[in-house]
């Protein structure tokens, strides 16, 4: 389902600022793969999500989702591929939209946009029952403003958006970090959930070593641009955070320098 | 006061001509959150346009016609300047702006100021009869409000709107965010050449500077339509309507108080001024609820 080969980027590159944030990243999902990613700070965990978006362009290698070499495709094509919710709750929605028409935006995704009339009533039943899914009472807020919601809601919303129309790819990058604790078990089981009704391919990452541990069939850790750690199947499952731990000194040779990751263990 | 009330006409007819031009400037402000510079030209690029083709022998709606598509014309540019050379929108703006001053005057043939007379030509409008200009501009205002209204709730217009609400989420949602900018550039400057247009006929004349400081004109109606009436008017057709009232008021202020004696000249100045303070105050009110919950929580330590 993705396949990325040899994929190199280096960020302000011949300055004093140089980081070389993706160092030779050889990555192959099969369909159906649910993977979590961990990582020190830097390691280059959004880094490959945002190259696999085309937020920017990489400096060598291929990325090739379903069949496609979308390398060279920029962020609104590829687009119809892929499902993101972004850590910060503010950036997968417009706040300044009603509810139903971030859903038509979303619903909209890879397809051309004309001058049809944005939402059909048709439509809204259907939002209706998908937002029902939540269990947050949207369903009754079509026509509220994003804006006005909750942290939590905005981005049960936006990982809704981001499912609505089965992507090829749902990539969430640390989507729970910026809600409270209750709220990001919520969103983290719909995601759970939603992967496993439509059978999504997908990539989590998440600085929460026990969340990474318990999701998904794989877990890849990165350190310096660089997957150091690919592991799945019973090997995963009956990992511990005190192994991932072990695992990160040994393979990384220093200690895990994630602040986020350490205090949540 | 009596003279003030029979010269109301005047003002309600111009602030509805500067009401359209609003419009045009509510798609980049507001809708793109772009501040378009290039409409100082554009306003100009129509009156010009419209005066040079009526006295050449054109129909006064076929040369309103062609006067918008200059706008547009004028937009793509600036959004290519944006989008596609990489130059900050405010920037592109001026740029297109003053190459704007050169067309024009390409169009007038060096002239700095071309007439266009009521009594020669079949003109829609004109200030010789108020009820009947104000009627032409009410009717123009509410065509384009119909068609706005429309555009903006097909998926194209929302697709706009999600691209200047916010640009990520647009991307993510397969939006392309440069196409989109430029098709609001390009709407915008057409509604504002087709003010001045309007304009022109109005005044019965096109001045090259006749758009000189046409943005805070336009910046004016739709701040001053905000927050007069941004309270009651939710509906996207009302705000664009409060725009149009905002231009309205605006020319009764300016009305009044130049009849209470104020020198002509300074009246840029005010206008700029004017601007400054309404786009301050959502900013100051802010700094102070801040300020405001800042204490509460020193308060609650």
């Amino acid at each position: 389902m993705l396949k990325v080969t040899n994929v190199y980027k280096t960020f302000n590159k011949g300055t004093v600022n140089e980081k070389k944030a993706l160092n030779g990243i050889n990555l192959e999902l099969k369909s159906g793969d649910f993977v979590t990613i961990i990582g020190g700070n830097g390691a280059g965990k959004s880094t490959l999500l945002n190259s696999i978006c085309g937020v920017f362009p990489v400096d060598s290698g291929s990325i090739v989702i379903d069949g496609e070499d979308v390398t060279r495709l920029p962020e609104h094509k590829r687009a119809k591929y892929l499902g993101r919710v972004f850590q910060d709750p503010m950036m997968g929605t417009a706040a300044d939209m009603w509810i139903e028409e971030n859903m038509s935006l979303a619903l909209r995704r890879g397809k051309a946009r004309g001058l049809k009339w944005a939402i059909t009533n048709k439509e809204r039943t259907q939002y209706r029952v998908m937002l029902s899914q939540l269990g947050l009472g949207l369903e009754n807020r079509l026509s509220s403003k994003v804006g006005l919601l909750s942290g939590g809601q905005r981005q049960a919303l936006t990982l809704l958006m981001a499912v609505m129309q089965q992507p090829k790819l749902l990539l969430l990058d640390e989507h729970t970090a910026a809600l409270d604790p209750k709220t990001a078990e919520t969103v983290l089981n719909l995601s759970e959930k939603f992967i496993n009704e439509s059978k999504l391919t997908a990539m989590m990452i998440t600085h929460n070593m026990r969340d990474a541990i318990h999701h998904g069939n794989r877990l890849i850790m990165m350190d310096n641009g660089r997957i150091i750690y690919d592991v799945s199947g019973e090997e995963k499952k009956n990992l511990t955070v005190d192994d991932l731990l072990k695992k990160f000194a040994d393979l990384s040779g220093s200690a895990l320098d994630n602040d986020r990751m350490l205090l949540s263990k | 006061m009596l003279t003030f009330i029979s010269s109301l006409p005047g003002p309600i007819a111009q602030g509805i001509i500067w009401g359209i031009m609003a419009m045009g400037v509510y798609i980049t402000f507001r809708i793109l959150d772009i501040a378009d510079l290039t409409v100082d030209g554009t306003m100009g690029t129509g009156g010009v346009t419209l005066v040079v083709l009526v006295a050449g022998g054109m129909n006064v709606g076929l040369a309103m016609l062609i006067a918008f598509l200059a706008g547009c014309a004028a937009g793509l540019v600036t959004g290519l300047f944006h989008t596609k050379f990489g130059i900050p929108a405010i920037l592109a703006g001026i740029l297109t702006q003053l190459i704007l001053y050169s067309v024009n005057l390409r169009i007038t043939g060096q002239r700095s100021n071309v007439p266009l007379s009521v009594d020669r030509y079949n003109l829609i409008l004109s200030l010789r009869n108020l009820g009947r200009a104000i009627l032409v501009g009410a009717i123009f205002a509410a065509a384009i409000i119909a068609v706005m209204y429309w555009f903006f709730g097909t998926e194209l217009g929302h697709s706009l709107r999600a691209t200047g609400c916010n640009m990520n989420m647009a991307r993510a949602n397969g939006i392309n965010t440069d196409t989109n900018k430029i098709i609001g550039l390009v709407l915008s400057n057409g509604l504002v050449a087709l003010s001045g247009a309007l304009l022109a006929q109005y005044q019965g004349f096109a001045d090259i500077n006749m758009g000189r400081g046409a943005i805070v004109i336009g910046l004016a109606a739709v701040i001053i339509g905000e927050v007069l009436l941004g309270k009651v008017f939710k509906n996207f057709a009302l705000k664009l309507l409060a725009a149009v009232f905002g231009g309205i008021i605006y020319y009764i202020v300016i009305t009044l108080v130049l009849q209470m004696g104020l020198n002509a000249n300074d009246l840029k100045m005010l206008s700029a001024l004017v601007v400054a303070v309404f786009l301050g105050i959502p900013y100051w009110q802010k700094k102070l609820r801040e300020r405001k919950s800042n204490r509460e929580v020193k308060a609650d330590a």
